[in-house]
């Protein structure tokens, strides 16, 4: 152990002899890194995108929706009259495993306020469908399900609306215009920011389905619904709730069997989940790439130890004369390797971190630095080079002490 | 009586060339009590560099036997050499050898730093040796700063830094112009008046004279043994 501290004094001493060559073996690891930990912040910085949104949408969520997909994908029968009505969301509010139903139909629609205009995505449903995606109110109320009996004329409204037609005033109580009706702002939703698609999920308006039908979209049949928000119970029950409201809706629609399904369902969360995926995929292959350019340059580290074990090797010789063991040899350049893997290694990772944040500033792109990032790093640049310093240091470790000394 | 720090019995080296086997040493028998000071002699190419990196367990001999301070050396690992090599024994060289990059003092320090000992111990013993070889205020100088002689100097004091009870020096004043030498075998004088045991190589029989004991080699073999007031 006392041999530590004069060795890394040796091995400083090693690095400083050849400074241009040593910068030069060092840069292979900081590229490496740097790679690294740049593919590794963007790749975690998708992650935690997708996270936050998936986060955001609800959980355990699927949508029926009215129509249905023939054989060749192509959507029909949603010009054949309504299929899905509010009666179908009541009956599947009742079945087991299902936590909030909620019947919803939604439509492009400009809005007034003042000398003010925003087109905005304005959908009619009824409580329960914040409730299915945990959306809360956090200026104002919601409205209730006496509301949506009664068809009142209230609203509900994202964060990006109140920004755009109301400016700085509060929203709140304030009266605009959907379609000429007159509606009274009630409450603010909190933000929920893009969803999956990179859809502004705040750029929306929610007033109760029946003022909707009524007064903004005007359906011929009272009561019909273009889609469904079902929340399921628990994760793993999803496929058996989705199977059980098919069944009902079956037999509720009269369909018999050899008949297609007259609606279409798709599963919010599995979609998600298998976005989640895709990005995590994506962020272990990004880094895969980039570890490529680390054992680039531990192959470059290994070549310059070798480089350096021949031209030292008479003072290998000499050392060995004076008494060192093979073992302190060996010891003394895989000290040298790990130095040089380890300087590299945190230029690097200060370098990474550097483009990754520039790149956050410049483009916005959401990056994550993780400590578990920087420790995997310093743990890479441990294995590099000890691995690619361990064959050069054993073969000077192996030199014959009197060779060694012939050597000129 | 006392121990013999070197015991060599029927020792013998042979390279195996391109051109076949060929034996540097044939069968050399040799003794070397404590406290002895030795000069080898002989013409270029007569096996006495090759006996001396055996005697300092730099090489490993073909056949025979070598007792170094009682312990038989055939028998020991590297590690055990290295130990040997590190405290029993310091060798010093005709090119002197000192690492270029590294202080006179870290330099001479460099074996105690290889047998664990701590860096305050470590330069005060480097500290001592280099102003017993007159070389004190060189310590932070690097090698090439300082003369051949001086260079001799600092090789030495690096080969007794760990209190060694036997000098190797093969040819040390080979490089050095014969004023030099003599400075550096008065050097060695005082060392083997101190107790410590010194067998060296040389080709002039001036330098020869300063030892007690003159052993002669030819084509591998000792031709003569005779101490040095009957040589005279
Ligand atoms: N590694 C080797 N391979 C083959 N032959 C060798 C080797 N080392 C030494 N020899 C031969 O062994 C013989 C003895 O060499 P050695 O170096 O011991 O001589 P020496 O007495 O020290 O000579 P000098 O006075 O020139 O230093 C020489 O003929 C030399 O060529
Ligand atoms: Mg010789």
């Amino acid at each position: 152990m006392t041999l530590i501290r004069p060795m890394f004094h040796e091995a400083w001493l090693a690095m400083g002899a050849n400074r241009l060559r040593s910068a030069l073996t060092m840069l292979g690891m900081v590229i490496g890194v740097g790679a690294v930990v740049i593919m590794l912040a963007i790749g975690q910085g998708a992650q935690y995108a997708v996270q936050q949104t998936i986060s955001t949408m609800g959980s355990n969520l699927f949508i029926v929706l009215a129509g249905s997909f023939t054989a060749s994908g192509v959507r029909s029968g949603s010009g054949g009259g309504p299929t899905l009505t509010v009666g179908d969301s009541d009956a599947i509010a009742e079945l087991d495993g299902v936590v909030a139903s909620a019947p919803t139909h939604m439509g492009s629609r400009q809005l007034v306020y003042g000398a003010q205009n925003w087109s905005t995505q304005v959908i009619g449903t009824t409580p329960d469908y914040l409730e299915a995606r945990a959306w809360n109110v956090v200026n104002g109320a919601g409205f209730g399900d006496s509301d949506v009996r009664s068809a009142t004329r209230v609203a509900v409204i994202g964060k990006t609306v109140a920004e755009n037609l109301f400016g700085d005033e509060d929203p709140v109580g304030k009266t605009m215009r959907i379609q000429q009706s007159p509606f009274i702002v009630i409450g603010v939703l909190a933000p929920k920011g893009q969803n999956l698609d990179g859809r502004d999920q705040d750029d929306t308006v929610i007033i109760p389905l029946s003022t909707a039908q009524r007064k903004v979209f005007g359906t011929p049949f009272l009561g019909s619904v273009r889609m469904i928000m079902v929340q399921a119970a628990a994760a793993d029950g999803m496929d058996r709730t989705m199977a059980s409201v098919s069944s009902l809706l079956r037999q509720r629609h009269r369909l018999r069997d050899g008949m297609p399904d007259d609606f279409f369902m798709r599963n919010l969360s599995a979609a998600a989940e298998s976005e989640a995926e895709t990005t995590r995929t994506m962020s272990i292959l990004l880094g895969a790439i980039a570890s490529i350019s680390l054992l680039v340059g531990g192959i470059g580290i290994m070549n310059i130890m070798l480089v350096s074990v021949t031209e030292r090797t008479r003072e290998i010789g000499i050392r060995m004369a004076i008494g060192a063991r093979q073992q302190d040899i060996l010891t003394q350049f895989l000290l040298e390797a790990v130095m040089i893997s380890f300087a590299g290694c945190l230029l690097g990772l200060i370098l990474g971190v550097g483009i990754a944040l520039a790149i956050n500033a410049f483009t916005g792109m959401v990056v994550v630095i993780s400590g578990s990032a920087a420790l995997l790093a310093f743990a890479v640049a441990a294995f590099v080079g000890i691995f690619f310093g361990w064959y050069p240091a054993r073969k000077a470790a192996r030199l014959d002490p009197i060779e060694a000394l012939r050597y000129q | 009586m006392t121990q013999a720090v070197i015991r060599v019995l029927g020792l013998g080296k042979s390279y195996v060339t391109a051109a076949g086997d060929f034996t540097a040493l044939h069968s050399v028998d040799l003794t070397v009590e404590s406290g002895e000071y030795i000069a080898i002699m002989g013409p270029s190419g007569s096996g006495k560099s090759t006996f001396m990196n055996l005697l300092g367990c730099l090489d490993t001999p073909t056949r025979g036997d070598y007792f170094l301070a009682g312990e038989r050396v055939a028998g020991l690992d590297g590690d055990a050499l290295a130990r040997l090599r590190n405290r029993t024994l310091g060798f010093v060289f005709q090119g002197f050898n000192l690492l270029p990059r590294m202080s006179l003092q870290d330099n001479v320090a460099l074996p105690l730093v290889y047998a664990g000992v701590d860096q305050p111990t470590r330069r005060a013993k480097a500290r001592v040796l280099l102003e017993r070889v007159g070389l004190g205020r060189y310590a932070e100088s690097l090698p090439n700063r300082i003369s051949g002689g001086q260079q001799q100097r600092v090789a030495i004091a690096r080969a007794l830094v760990n209190d060694p009870s036997l000098i190797l020096a093969d040819e040390p004043t080979g490089n050095l112009d014969s004023h030099t030498s003599e400075d550096i075998m008065a050097l060695f004088g005082e060392l083997n008046a101190a107790g410590i045991t010194i067998v060296l190589v040389t080709h002039e029989p001036d330098i020869a004279e300063h030892a007690k004991r003159q052993v002669r080699f030819l084509d591998g073999r000792i031709v003569d043994d005779r101490l040095t007031e009957v040589v005279r």
